[in-house]
């Protein structure tokens, strides 16, 4: 049964010049107990996709399609439902630890004011349920650290204290926006470990968004890779490292440094300039970058289909009779 | 996070050829009530320019035939009506507004000259000549700044030299210190770095490199210290320490038309009218300003 | 934090000296004195009047004399109201200004940031544009003006309704004599109030942190209250020093136009009397209030922003 199930999700921004469209017709499903992948470069709308769910969106922000999160469609949901679910079915951990905890409240406030507005816990209980919860996020000293302010803990503590903070009231679902991003490389392996446990333990469905290829390797399920607002591959995890599909993972990959990489030569880089959502290219948007490119990519959109590996790639390469 | 931060910096092509100034302008233009009120300011400034030269009286001239105050009357020439003395208002209210404005425009000068002086030396130079400057900038602030301008304006007589030197020496506070601000953010920035490591003096770089970029955020303060001048002029004129008879202002007619507020309204609303209108004007094109040179919310 | 209260007042001290040394030679270097305004005095009784007021004494002595009397609470003789000490006009004059001013900011406050807060919510639509418009025409309508007009409304059209307020005086302090001139005096700091409540609450609502808070399911009003309130009140309360300059300087007006006997006017009589010694005293005290306000303010920031606390240890 899956959690949350997207389907055909827009989002647009309305500027002085327009809209542009964030996110197009994008479709995808999280399992229970799964961890899905998201990548993509800043700007391919992962981030908006997800924060379109949880009706987080700036205010010029604009959506149609469908996000089911068991019986409520997030996107049609009254603002008293979505409250609801957040924080308490739905939860959802910041790239920025330093930013997204409010600079002038204790720590345990932040916490308990969760437990009191959904499970309406008297301070008291709210309090020892909290501490019990930053230390099992292995925050050392949890009871001192529970009278703190937000710029008293140094950026990993921090991103532990947003951990607790989503896992208090046992979400079924836990999204992550590049969690590990503004940390240390040590603190970060800590943090994904983290997320890994809570997923095992509460079999909690997890939706991991990051650049970094190699966060998702440690730790998703399946892979979804995102270019220009749209999903052009799909698939588990294992099939899209060993065999990708579509030649933007394909770009991605041979980007990635590896340990064992023996050529000792320079590191490649994908040719040409990220997409400018304002002013997409026709047909395949990855079509000015892309090394495989034939003359109907510059007209004609390639739709997400499936592969002989399992994985679904929006390319013309699939499937093409040759 | 708005869709501004969707596009990259790269993305040239798209916006090639639109300068940061250019660019600014057109969202300004896009503004309606920052484009009224800048189409109202010209008219209203080219109305106190121009205007007195094409009126049948001036603003001085006493109308004998029409000693009391007069309704507006086409046939001798009084579009707006006289004043109790028999003096064309209209003639008055434009000659005013020509001195509210020039007031306003050199005292704002003055300010800005002071400002911006104080602001990027602060601010560049950095260290110990920073600490007293903002030191000094601190304590002016603790100083109730308007009494010392009235007791100027007291024991040096009322002179406009001296009116508008001593406005502006007040007004400069706030504008060092947005200055110095900004200053610092451009200090650490790589062609400032370049310019002083090919040998370029410490006047020439800030004449050269930090005044302009400073500039954007100093026209947005100087938009919204020109109204504040103008009111500060008329507050003078209150207390009967503006301009001298029979020079006048925009703040000397409101009080001139104040005393006679019962028996004759229209010598208190027009110039009034005339005044509030230019500072709507000025405040809501600071304000399309800043947003125009600072697309954050886009 | 009590190191950094006492730095603070340390910083305040040399100020207010400064504002008094700049000041006194101001006065006295100034071409004109008090003594010279009617008919020609003969030069004996001129003298006599100068040796009264120690104006013969060297400049610097007086300064030093000046200063200890300062330190006594004594502001010296008034050069007009001949039979006065100054001491004695402040002491009847300051209490009748500190009420109007101290219950003009708390109407600025109380109206001022709801509606500033009221218009940041509704950013960009009408309840906005009427309350974001309104804001400005109380910052660029004079309050010279509109206290003229408050008196043709309330003290003249509506002089037989039950709506009808004196249209000056003081009355010792009567209720209806307060409601008008405090009105006047608040007007220009709601204005300054709304516009500043509506930038930093538009501001605050747009920090990372309040997305979290979005994100654990508050309802959106205590999202603003308890998650956004605090930063936005930053800006709000470092106003507070300037304003009481404002105050001071509205009260000139209010208090000539109402005929209220507070400092206010007689700094303006003061001024245009040449009474030396009255206008310094209420500059000092006037640079006296504001400094004590920006203390305040230090305070504030401590409990609004509790890093402040920690960074200055």
């Amino acid at each position: 049964m899956s959690v949350l199930d997207i389907k055909a999700l827009d989002v647009r921004f309305a500027n002085t010049d327009g809209e542009v469209a964030a996110v197009s017709s994008l479709s995808l499903s999280v399992e229970k107990g799964e961890c899905l992948g998201i990548v993509g470069e800043s700007g391919s709308g992962k981030s908006q996709t997800f924060l379109a769910a949880m009706g987080l969106l700036a205010p010029n922000g604009r959506t149609s399609g469908e996000v089911m999160f068991g019986d409520t469609n997030l996107l049609t949901a009254d603002e008293k439902t979505l409250n609801d679910l957040r924080g308490d079915k739905l939860a959802m951990i910041f790239q920025d630890p330093m930013t997204s905890l409010t600079p002038h409240m204790k720590i345990g406030r932040q916490l308990t004011e969760v437990l009191v507005r959904h499970r309406g816990l008297s301070a008291t209980f709210a309090r020892d349920r909290a501490i019990a919860m930053l230390r099992r996020v292995q925050i050392p000293e949890p009871e001192r650290r529970f009278n703190m302010y937000p710029f008293e803990l140094s950026g990993g503590l921090r991103q532990r204290v947003m951990i607790a903070m989503a896992l208090l009231c046992g979400p079924e679902l836990i999204i992550a926006d590049e969690p590990t991003t503004a940390l240390d490389v040590t603190v970060q392996a800590q943090i994904l470990d983290l997320i890994r446990k809570a997923k095992e333990e509460l079999e909690t469905a997890v939706i991991l968004i990051t650049h970094d290829l190699g966060v998702v390797a440690g730790l998703a399920d399946r892979v979804g890779v995102m270019y220009a607002g749209r999903l052009v591959e799909l698939g588990d995890v294992r099939q899209i490292f060993k065999a990708p599909r579509h030649p933007y993972t394909k770009g991605l990959l041979a980007c990635t440094p590896r340990l064992d990489d023996a050529t000792g030569g320079t590191m490649p880089t994908i040719p040409g300039q990220p997409p400018n959502l304002q002013n997409l290219p026709a047909g395949c948007a990855y079509h000015p970058r892309c090394p495989f490119i034939m003359d109907r990519c510059r007209v004609e959109r390639p739709p997400l289909r499936p592969t002989p590996t399992g994985s679904l790639s929006a390319c013309f390469l699939e499937g093409s009779p040759s | 996070m708005t869709s501004s931060s969707l596009t990259s910096p790269q993305d040239a092509p798209a916006v090639q050829g639109r300068s940061l100034w250019q660019d600014a302008w057109r969202r300004l233009l896009a503004n309606r009530a920052a484009l009224v009120s800048l189409i109202v300011l010209t008219l209203i400034a080219i109305a106190a320019v121009f205007g007195p030269l094409f009126l049948p009286w001036s603003y001085d001239q006493i109308d004998w035939d029409h000693v009391e105050a007069m309704p507006p009357d086409f046939a001798s020439g009084h579009y707006f009506g006289t004043d109790s003395l028999g003096r064309d208002l209209l003639a008055r209210t434009l000659f005013g507004g020509r001195i509210s404005l020039m007031v306003g425009i050199l005292a704002t000068f003055v300010a800005l000259t002071i400002g911006v002086t104080v602001g990027t030396v602060a601010g560049y130079v950095g260290g110990k000549t920073d600490q007293f400057l903002m030191r000094f900038v601190d304590l002016m602030y603790s100083v109730p700044l308007t009494f010392f301008v009235i007791i100027l304006m007291v024991f040096f007589g009322r002179n406009f030299i001296l009116m508008f030197l001593a406005i502006g020496a007040v007004e400069w506070l706030t504008m060092a210190r947005i200055v110095r601000g900004q200053t610092l953010t451009l200090r650490s920035k790589e062609f400032i770095e370049a310019a002083r490591a090919s040998g370029g003096s410490t006047p020439a770089i800030i004449l050269r490199h930090i005044v302009p970029n400073v500039l954007g955020v100093v026209m947005v303060y100087v938009t919204l210290t020109i109204p504040n001048v103008i009111l500060l002029e008329s507050f003078l004129s209150f207390l009967g320490l503006g301009v001298q008879e029979p020079m006048t202002s925009w703040g000397m007619l409101i009080n001139d038309g104040a005393a006679e507020l019962e028996i004759n309204p229209r010598t208190l609303i027009i110039p009034a009218a005339f005044m509030t209108a230019t500072l709507f004007c000025f405040n809501f094109l600071g304000d399309g300003l800043r947003d125009a040179l600072d697309p954050k919310d886009r | 934090m009590w190191s950094y209260f006492a730095r603070r007042v340390a910083i305040g001290i040399p100020t207010l000296w400064a504002v008094i040394t700049v000041c006194f030679f101001l006065m006295r270097l100034t071409p004109g004195g008090p003594f010279d305004a009617e008919a020609p005095v003969p030069q004996e009784v001129l003298n006599n009047l100068r040796a009264r007021y120690h104006l013969d004494d060297p400049l610097w002595q007086q300064y030093v004399d000046y200063l200890v009397n300062l330190l006594r609470g004594d502001f010296g003789p008034s050069f007009k109201y001949h039979d006065f000490s100054i001491t004695t006009l402040i002491a009847q004059g300051l209490p009748v200004s500190l009420e109007n001013g101290f219950c003009a900011l708390i109407l600025a406050i109380v109206i001022g940031v709801p509606l500033g807060i009221a218009a940041a919510l509704a950013q960009n639509t009408r309840r906005d544009y009427v309350i974001s418009a309104t804001a400005m025409t109380g910052i660029v309508i004079p309050n010279f003006i509109m206290g003229q007009v408050l008196i043709l409304i309330f003290g003249v059209w509506l002089k037989n309704s039950i709506f009808h307020l004196p249209a000056g005086g003081w009355n010792d302090g009567a209720f209806a004599n307060r409601i008008l001139p405090v009105f006047c005096l608040a007007l220009p700091y709601v204005a300054y109030l709304v516009r500043i409540t509506r930038g930093s609450m538009i501001e605050a609502v747009r920090a990372n942190y309040i997305r979290t808070a979005r994100a654990k399911g508050l309802p959106f009003r205590l999202v603003v209250l308890r998650h956004a309130l605090k930063s936005a009140l930053i800006p709000v309360v470092t106003f507070l020093g300037p304003a009481t300059a404002f105050i001071l300087t509205g009260s000139m007006v209010v208090e000539t136009i109402f005929q209220i006997p507070g400092i206010g006017r007689y700094f303006v009589q003061g001024a245009l009397n040449r009474d030396y010694t009255l206008v310094m005293a209420v500059t000092i005290l006037g640079a006296a209030l504001i400094i004590a306000m920006n203390l305040a303010v230090d305070l504030i920031y401590i409990w609004l922003d509790p890093r402040v606390r920690y960074d200055q240890q």
